[in-house]
Formats: structure tokens, C-alpha cells, sequence
């Protein structure tokens, strides 16, 4: 196999930077305000991307820092941004992520927090909201690192030890879809298990249209359910890729002895499998029988569809859990992945690929991490894909200039509607990969057609 | 939490009381810095008031604005297709003003190149930051060679470069060298300026310096001007050549909008410089006067009547009976479809209200269309204009040269040896100026506003939403980040950073496209189904003093 000459350049990325990762956790967590440290541009770059995709309001504020500022360092301005931000959103907390400016000029946010707390504590009238901190340099990582940063930085700074032991479950979902955590959500409820997923932005990004418009949206992880994180029950944490160092479960398992149970994405059957196996554990019950029932449902459609599918090529990108757990589905399915790709390097990628297509026949597919798309449409040169999966970024280079068709998934979908309403997530999530696929196909293969049937 | 109630109508408050109103949260040194960039319109006082522009953003304000880099890189090299735009930085900046959906363009064959698509980054890493990442940026710049051969490569910094102290220009300097083609750099890290505006100045500045004036072949065409601060916005670009072709005048180049490498090189062979945007290229504008004798004028094209006025002032500037006829000609062609549709609007939108909040020119050129289907702008201002584009020009030598101005390099600036020549004769000049004819002129935004009506510079979310809350307007006018927040307040918002899926908006076809749009959104029904039949009455709206 042929295989692409490296480059010191990046063309095309197909990774984001770290501070769009942190936002996004941040804006999970009830009533905060994502805050970057940084000058102002990094800000509006990242709500202009993230608002795209939800078509929601997404504020971010930043500390704007100038020349003067890049010398001497950002402390003043980092200060008056908050007491700015506190004062007029009345925030019950902050996450203050870091950038590549604040992070090359070495300023030392959690210091200049704490004197922050001392000598503004008078200005806010004595009330300090929760502020939480992360860094989050773009040149230490793609977005996901710092999606997983700011979990961990919430968990790990909100936790309070005292908290006494609960039924709860605590459960770290990854850089999902709103449709999939208002899932997740009702599969805990269905089981009887209270949960607490961080983040929830399923309804911070995903608000209904307000008689009484508010600014800080309604919904979120309430910081007491993640203050008492240490008092459940266990923790699950979704993504076969997330390094300890990263891992917000494993702060709660090493700190305060809370079970973790590491899971994949449960995306298609086996991942999904996984998730119910450990919740009926977690549970003492067996799963409800809507459960049971979707399960059928998606194999039925497994059957059904199975001529459509059987034998079809897949490149799929992204990020690498999502990847991971697309490469996993679609090889349950009978579509073979020959190239898994990502501009994210865990490190861990190939064996967590391995992990899930090692039980199937033939080649395992083509595995790149860390690569931009000019490297990926090299690779796909020689393998012939019949479908694309990943989001809108891969559109024009790998499906539109092969006359392909492009399963749009994940983040970011800026060139279609309702992107916070795709569900990946569960059997259900499957069945709706599943429907999208299946469709996708028969319409290539109908407008392909010269006859133009409408019964295929 | 606050919660904003938008039910009820607000009765009519005085324009004073309302900036009281938007002040009234702040802590007391930001409502002072703030209250020097709000300003009642006073249309019958004799001298406008000094107006705050250009000054930093507070911070932990969620501002509009974006960086310097984005004013260099996005908007002003975005929409230009043949360069090879490299971003010198860790990953996010490239990769955030990659590809969007301002930067139309149109190749005039498949053979010509179009980089548009492709985003470069040097992509940084912990090592090139601790050991500087001028090693890199070589190696990048060979690779973007090797794989397109283009006519000329673009290095942008962005804000560790600075920092970390790797030296751009020379890079480039050394790659141009050893390539052969044209390589320049620019220092455009964000942090740089206070908004997009500084960015704007520093690509300007190295586009002159490095490719203005370095080809020579002379486009045939009788009328000859060139466009400025024109960005192709939504194809706005390309409506406004279409009725410049009708009239048989000659485009030399855009800046930027659909441009090429090769328009910038041979610029200075226009004869007459005519300005949309003046934010953006005003200077330009006075550089290329004194380098190669080629006057300028300001021209709108937003708005049928404007783009009419447009037309006939670049006419009369040619002084020739042949092009004013085939003018007239045109606008007599255009019109009665701009009319038709004109009149139709207007029955259902007269009297309805707008604001307008966008970069540098806009907030200014849209009230035109705004005011052809009867529709009162009540508060505008622009994202990062200076002083002269709300006052005028002529308050250019008042303004005080603060640290972030000093960043940006002023060229020096002298008639060229070989290509300096005076496009008209000191006669002519007076003849034209005797006659009513403005060179070099724009009296700003304000002198055009309706009086009592709301001048606020870079304005941000929360005033935004308090404005809405007090003024209730019939539609907002701003980007993709004010969009969704000002929609769940229940007012429409039309995005004219870029279009939406609008547009083109410019011209003739243009005026007959926005008032369609604008009659759609603002006589939509869905605001009235905000609450369903069987919900109950629920008093959450707060009331006000005044009601
Ligand atoms: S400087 Fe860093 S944080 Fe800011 S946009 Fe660029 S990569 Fe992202
Ligand atoms: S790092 Fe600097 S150049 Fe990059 S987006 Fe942020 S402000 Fe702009």
C-alpha cells in the first residue's frame, strides 16, 4: 500500500484547537460562562464556528489583551474581564481557559485566580462564583484534548471530598451530540439510575425559541450534582482513546476511589452492547424491554438493509473516539472502513481501531492519526472509498470531488440543518446512522441510474 | 440570571434615557469608557460631538470584534485567489478563517488557480514555540511551492509568532530569493491593533509595498478605475461588475473582492481609484495618488439611487458624453425593475424600524436600502471604524495617535520615478471641483442618520440586547454570532457580514434581492406562535418603570 510522504505543513486541518474543545465542556456546566484568556480573536473565531453548527447563541468571553499586554502579561486584564463578565451575566461560574498567546507568555492563571478571589470577593459583594481553570495551549493538543481538560478541570476542582456516598452515577459522554445526551439521559432514567452527565449542553446549545429570552440558557450539569461526583456510585467515561493523564473518571477513581468503567462511544451494536451489559450491572436489573426492543430493531434493519451495504467502502475521519466508534458500527454492518483518519494523536488510536475490527475478515483498515485532509485525499487515491463519514470539512475534497456520498456526522455540519439533533448514540443512534447510510446509497444509486426508478 | 421580557411594545423613551438605560449596569469605569462611544444623534446641531472609535475592547465584554489577523488574513488577502495563503501558528487561526462562505470567487477558466480552498498552516507545536519556528515556516513554504508553483506565497503571523520573536519578513525575504516568485510576510498578530481595522491597514500596506506596480501590461479599456474596499461579498462583486461592463467601464483591479495576484500588479494602471469601503482602504487610496497621480472619489454601490449616483460621478469624472449617454442608458434599463419591486415592498414595509451593527462601511451604506422601501434606521454603528468614518474626513488630523495605531507602519510614500502621472491637469481638477465635483470626500455616517437616532461604536452583546429590549426594532442587522441571540429576543436578524444565503445585494439586481429578503423577514408570522394555545399565562416578564 502506498503510503503518503509526510509533511511539516498542515493543509487543510482536520483537527480544531484546544480552547474550541474547553468552551464547549464549559458551556455544559449550569449557568457558566466560557472564558479564554487570550486576545479577543481566538473568542470570536471559535462562537462564530460553534454557533454555526447549533444555530444558538454561544458567548465567550476573553480577556482581550493587547501588545502591552502580550509584554507584561495578562493579569490585569484577565481580573477586569472577570469582575466584567460576574457582574454583568451574574454567572454562578466561569471556565477560564487558556490560549496559545496566554500560554507562550507563560501567565500563571491559577495564581493570579487566587488573588483574584481574595481581592475582588468585596467588589462582587461577597459572592464568588465557581471558577474553573484549565490550559489549554493549542499547540499541545487538538480540541478533544482540551474537551477532556475542561472535564477534568471541572470535576477535579469542584469535587468536594465531604460529599457522602450516593446511588448516583456519574457518566462523562464525550464530545457527543445534544440528541445524544437527551439519550443517554432518558436510557439512565429508564434503568432507574440517577446520573450525572457533565457536560450537558443538551439544552445550553439546543434552546427553545424564548417568549422570554434569558442569557445564560437554561440547562446544564448543576455544579452541585458535580460537586458530589465523589459520593456516586461509579463513573462511566465514554472514549477508547482518552489518555489517563486526561481522564476525568480517573481523577474521581484515584482521588476519592470511585469504580470507573471506560467504555467506547456506544456507537452500533457492540458499543452499545457494552453500555447496557454495565448498566444492568450498575442497575441490579436487567435493561427495559424498549431496550430490548430497539436492539431487535437495529438487527432487523441489519438484515433488511444488508444488500444495500454488504461489501461497501468507507473512509471515515474525525475525531478519534468518534472514529473509533463509526469504524466499529459500520464494520458490524458489512461495510468495510479502508481508511480511518484524524488530526488527533492520542497515541492511541491504532490499537483502539484494532480493538474493534480485529474480529472481522480481511485487511484491517488503514489507520492515520494526526494527518490534515491533503493527506487524507492522497490516501484515498488508491482506495477506491464508496462513502464518506465524518463532518462537513471533508465534503468537497473527498465526497464532492468523487461524486460520493458524505454521511455527515459529528462536529462541525455547517452545510446542513439540525446538526444538534443527530443522533449517534445507543441502538437508536445505530438505527439512525443505519437509515442515513442505507439512503444514501440507494439515492447515489439512483441518480447514477439512467432509468431513474422509483422502486429500488 | 436575567430574564428579558420582550412583550410588551415599549412607548416612546428618549433617546438620552436609553443610553442611560445601557450604561446603568456597568461598574463606573466602564460606563465612562462606554459612554464615549454612544452618542445621540443631534442632525440640526452645527458640529457633530466628538465620537470614541478605535479604542480597545473591554475586557470580559463579549465584543463583535475580531483580530488583527482575521482583518489581514480573512478579509483582505480571503477573497484573492492565486496567492498561496500560509498562517504561521498553532492550528486553530488558519483553520477558523478557512474557506467561508464571504470568499466568493469566480475563475475565468478551470486552468486558473484558485487556492481558495486549501487552508496552510505551519500547524505548531510545543517545539516550535520553545525553539522558534522559523525552520518550519521555510520548509512550509517550499512545500506550498513545490505543490502549486503559484505566482506568489502570503505568510501570516498570528500571535505566539511575535512572541516567540521568529521574523516573518526575513523568511520570506531568503524564500523569494531561492523560489524565484513574489514571498511577503505580514505582522499581523492579533493582539497587534484593537480590532479587524488594523489588520486591514497591515495587509493594505504589504500589498502595495510588495505587488502594486510591478507588472506592467496595460489592460485596454477607455474608462479605467479601480475598485477598493469592495469585498465580493454574497457576489456583490460580481453584480457590480456586470453593470460597470454594461456602462463600458473597465475594471483594472479589486481590492479585494474576486481578485487576482495579476490586478494588484498592474493597479496602478487605473485611472481613476473609486472607494466602497473607506474604513478599510482609504489610505491606499491616498497612497496610490501620490505614488502614481491617480485620483480617487467615493462611490456606494448599496442602493439603486446610490449605485445611480455612482455611476454618473465616475462619468463625469471621464468627462465624456459618450460614457454619461451610455450611463443614463443603463440606469434608465435598470430602474423601472428596482421600482416595481420598490413600491410593492414598500407598502408593507414603510415605517418599520432597523438597526444596523456591522464592520466598517456597511452599517453606513445599508440605511440607503433601508430608506427605499421607507424603513427608519434608529441606531447603527460600526464593529471597528475610526472617527472619520462617523464624523467625516475631516477630523482626520485631530485623531490621536495611541500605542496600537503606532503599531501599524506608515509608508513613506513618494511619486514613482517611471509611473507617476497625473491623470488630470490642475485645470481640470478645479473645472470638476468648481462644478460640484468631490474628490476625496466622505462626510461619514452620522451626517446621514436621522435625528435622535442611536450612534454606538462597537457595540456588544449586552448592549445589544438591552437596545433590542428598550427600541424594539423591526429587524437587527449584524453577523453569524449576534444571529441567534437577537432571534430568541424575537426580532429578526439579517446577517450582512455575509449574506446568509443571500445576496448579492450591490447594485441594481442587487436593492430588488434585499428588499425581498427584508420583506420576508420582517413580515414572517412565526413570532406570533411563540406560545402555544394551551400554555398558561405565565407572569414572568418583568415590568418596567415606564409602562
Ligand atoms: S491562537 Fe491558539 S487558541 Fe487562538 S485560535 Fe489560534 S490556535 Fe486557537
Ligand atoms: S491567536 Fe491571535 S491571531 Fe490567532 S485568532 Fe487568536 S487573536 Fe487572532
Amino acid at each position: 500500500m502506498k503510503t503518503v510522504e509526510p509533511f511539516v505543513s498542515t493543509t487543510n486541518a482536520c483537527k480544531m484547537c484546544t480552547p474550541l474543545g474547553a468552551a464547549m465542556a464549559f458551556k455544559g456546566l449550569e449557568g457558566c460562562v466560557p472564558f479564554l484568556h487570550g486576545s479577543q480573536g481566538c473568542a470570536t473565531y471559535m462562537r462564530r464556528y460553534i454557533i454555526s453548527h447549533f444555530r444558538e447563541p454561544m458567548d465567550i468571553a476573553s480577556s482581550s489583551l493587547g501588545e502591552k499586554d502580550a509584554v507584561y502579561g495578562g493579569k490585569a486584564n484577565l481580573m477586569q474581564g472577570l469582575l466584567n463578565v460576574i457582574g454583568k451575566y451574574k454567572a454562578p461560574a466561569v471556565g477560564i481557559a487558556t490560549t496559545c498567546l496566554t500560554e507562550t507568555i507563560g501567565d500563571d492563571v491559577p495564581t493570579i485566580l487566587h488573588e483574584f478571589k481574595k481581592e475582588c470577593l468585596a467588589d462582587l459583594n461577597g459572592e464568588m462564583p465557581a471558577l474553573i481553570h484549565c490550559s489549554t495551549p493549542s499547540y499541545g493538543g487538538s480540541h478533544m484534548e482540551g474537551f477532556h481538560a475542561a472535564v477534568r478541570s471541572m470535576v477535579a476542582q469542584l469535587a468536594d471530598p465531604k460529599t457522602a456516598k450516593h446511588r448516583g452515577i456519574n457518566l462523562f459522554s464525550g464530545f457527543v451530540s445534544p440528541e445524544d445526551i437527551r439519550h443517554l439521559q432518558d436510557v439512565f432514567a429508564h434503568f432507574g439510575l440517577p446520573a450525572t452527565l457533565l457536560p450537558d449542553y443538551s439544552e445550553t446549545l439546543d434552546g427553545p425559541a424564548l417568549e422570554d429570552y434569558q442569557n445564560i440558557p437554561g440547562g446544564g450539569t448543576p455544579l452541585d450534582a458535580v460537586r458530589a461526583m465523589p459520593g456516586a456510585d461509579a463513573s462511566i467515561e465514554f472514549g477508547r482513546t482518552i489518555k489517563p493523564e486526561r481522564s476525568a473518571g480517573a481523577v474521581l477513581r484515584d482521588t476519592y476511589g470511585v469504580p470507573l468503567h471506560s467504555l467506547g462511544l456506544p456507537i452500533g451494536l457492540r458499543e452499545s452492547d457494552a453500555l447496557f451489559t454495565t448498566l444492568e450491572t450498575l442497575a441490579g436489573c436487567s435493561a427495559p424491554r424498549r431496550y430490548a426492543l430497539e436492539r431487535g430493531q437495529l438487527l432487523d434493519a441489519m438484515v433488511d438493509g444488508h444488500k444495500y451495504v454488504a461489501g461497501k467502502k468507507a473512509i471515515i475521519y474525525g475525531e478519534e473516539d468518534l472514529v473509533v466508534g463509526l469504524t466499529s458500527f459500520l464494520s458490524e454492518i458489512g461495510i468495510k472502513p479502508v481508511l480511518v483518519a484524524s488530526g488527533g494523536e492520542s497515541g492511541l488510536l491504532a490499537e483502539a481501531v484494532a480493538a474493534v475490527t480485529e474480529e472481522f475478515p480481511g485487511d484491517p483498515p488503514l489507520v492515520r492519526d494526526g494527518v490534515d485532509f491533503y493527506q487524507i485525499v492522497a490516501e484515498a487515491e488508491a482506495l477506491e472509498p464508496d462513502l464518506i463519514v465524518g463532518n462537513s470539512k471533508g465534503y468537497r475534497e473527498l465526497a464532492r470531488a468523487r461524486n460520493i456520498p458524505l454521511i455527515r456526522v459529528g462536529f462541525p455540519i455547517h452545510d446542513r440543518f439540525g446538526s444538534q439533533r443527530v443522533l449517534h448514540l445507543g441502538y437508536r443512534g445505530a438505527l439512525n446512522l443505519y437509515d442515513l447510510i442505507v439512503n444514501a446509497l440507494i439515492e447515489k444509486k439512483q441518480e447514477d441510474s439512467s432509468v431513474g426508478y422509483g422502486y429500488i | 440570571m436575567t430574564t428579558i421580557a420582550k412583550k410588551k411594545k415599549a412607548v416612546q423613551m428618549d433617546p438620552t434615557d436609553v443610553v442611560q438605560d445601557l450604561l446603568k449596569k456597568y461598574p463606573t469605569k466602564v460606563a465612562r469608557k462606554r459612554a464615549k462611544q454612544i452618542m445621540v444623534n443631534e442632525a440640526e446641531g452645527a458640529s457633530t460631538p466628538e465620537m470614541g472609535a478605535n479604542v480597545r475592547t473591554i475586557p470580559g465584554i463579549i465584543t463583535m470584534r475580531g483580530c488583527t489577523y482575521a482583518g489581514c488574513k480573512g478579509v483582505i488577502l480571503g477573497p484573492t485567489r492565486d496567492i498561496v495563503n500560509i498562517t504561521h501558528g498553532p492550528i486553530g487561526c488558519g483553520f477558523y478563517s478557512w474557506l467561508t462562505r464571504r470568499n466568493q470567487t469566480h475563475a475565468e477558466t478551470d486552468a486558473d488557480e484558485n487556492f481558495m480552498t486549501y487552508a496552510f498552516s505551519t500547524d505548531m507545536n510545543e517545539n516550535d514555540i520553545v525553539f522558534g519556528g522559523e525552520k518550519k515556516l521555510k520548509q512550509a513554504i517550499q512545500e506550498a511551492y513545490d505543490l502549486f508553483h503559484p505566482k506568489a506565497i502570503a505568510v501570516f503571523s498570528t500571535c505566539p509568532v511575535g512572541l516567540i520573536g521568529d521574523d516573518v519578513h526575513a523568511v520570506s525575504k531568503e524564500m523569494k530569493a531561492k523560489l524565484g516568485i513574489n514571498i511577503f510576510g505580514f505582522s499581523c498578530e492579533g493582539y497587534k491593533g484593537v480590532s479587524q481595522s488594523a489588520g486591514h491597514h497591515i495587509a493594505n500596506n504589504q500589498i502595495f509595498k510588495h505587488v502594486v506596480g510591478t507588472e506592467g501590461e496595460v489592460k485596454v479599456g477607455e474608462f479605467k478605475i479601480n475598485l477598493l474596499g469592495e469585498y465580493n461579498i454574497g457576489g456583490d462583486g460580481f453584480e457590480i461588475d456586470r453593470i460597470l461592463d454594461a456602462c463600458g467601464i473597465t475594471v483594472i483591479s479589486t481590492f479585494s473582492g474576486n481578485s487576482t495576484y495579476e490586478q494588484f500588479a498592474t493597479a496602478h494602471t487605473a485611472d481613476l481609484n473609486t472607494v466602497m469601503c473607506h474604513r478599510s482602504i482609504n489610505y491606499v487610496a491616498e497612497m496610490m495618488e501620490t505614488k502614481y497621480g491617480i485620483p480617487w472619489i467615493k462611490v456606494n454601490f448599496i442602493g439603486a439611487e446610490a449605485t445611480a449616483k455612482s455611476l454618473r460621478k465616475i462619468a463625469q469624472y471621464f468627462d465624456s458624453p459618450k460614457l454619461t449617454e451610455r450611463v443614463e442608458a443603463v440606469i434608465a434599463q435598470e430602474m423601472p425593475a428596482v421600482k416595481e419591486v420598490m413600491d410593492d415592498v414598500r407598502s408593507r414595509t414603510e415605517g418599520k424600524t432597523a438597526m444596523l451593527f456591522v464592520g466598517g462601511s456597511r452599517a453606513h451604506h445599508y440605511q440607503e436600502l433601508f430608506n427605499e422601501i421607507g424603513m427608519r434606521t434608529i441606531s447603527a454603528g460600526y464593529e471597528f471604524a475610526h472617527r472619520d468614518d462617523y464624523e467625516g474626513r475631516h477630523v482626520i488630523p485631530e485623531i490621536k495617535i495611541d500605542a496600537d495605531s503606532r503599531n501599524i507602519e506608515e509608508l513613506e510614500v513618494e511619486p514613482c520615478s517611471e509611473n507617476y502621472n497625473p491623470r488630470k491637469t490642475q485645470e481640470e481638477l478645479k473645472k470638476l471641483e468648481e462644478s460640484g465635483f468631490k474628490f476625496k470626500e466622505y462626510a461619514g455616517m452620522i451626517p446621514d442618520m436621522p435625528n435622535k437616532s442611536l450612534v454606538i461604536d462597537d457595540l456588544n452583546q449586552y448592549e445589544a440586547e438591552k437596545l433590542i429590549e428598550i427600541m424594539k426594532p423591526d429587524i437587527f442587522c449584524a453577523g453569524i454570532k449576534e444571529k441567534y441571540s437577537v432571534q430568541k429576543l424575537g426580532i429578526p436578524l439579517k446577517q450582512l457580514h455575509n449574506y446568509d444565503i443571500g445576496g448579492p445585494y450591490a447594485g441594481f439586481k442587487g436593492a430588488i434581492n434585499f428588499f425581498t429578503d427584508i420583506d420576508r423577514m420582517v413580515n414572517s408570522k412565526v413570532w406570533s406562535y411563540m406560545k402555544a394555545p394551551w400554555q398558561e399565562n405565565p407572569e414572568l416578564s418583568a415590568t418596567y418603570a415606564w409602562e
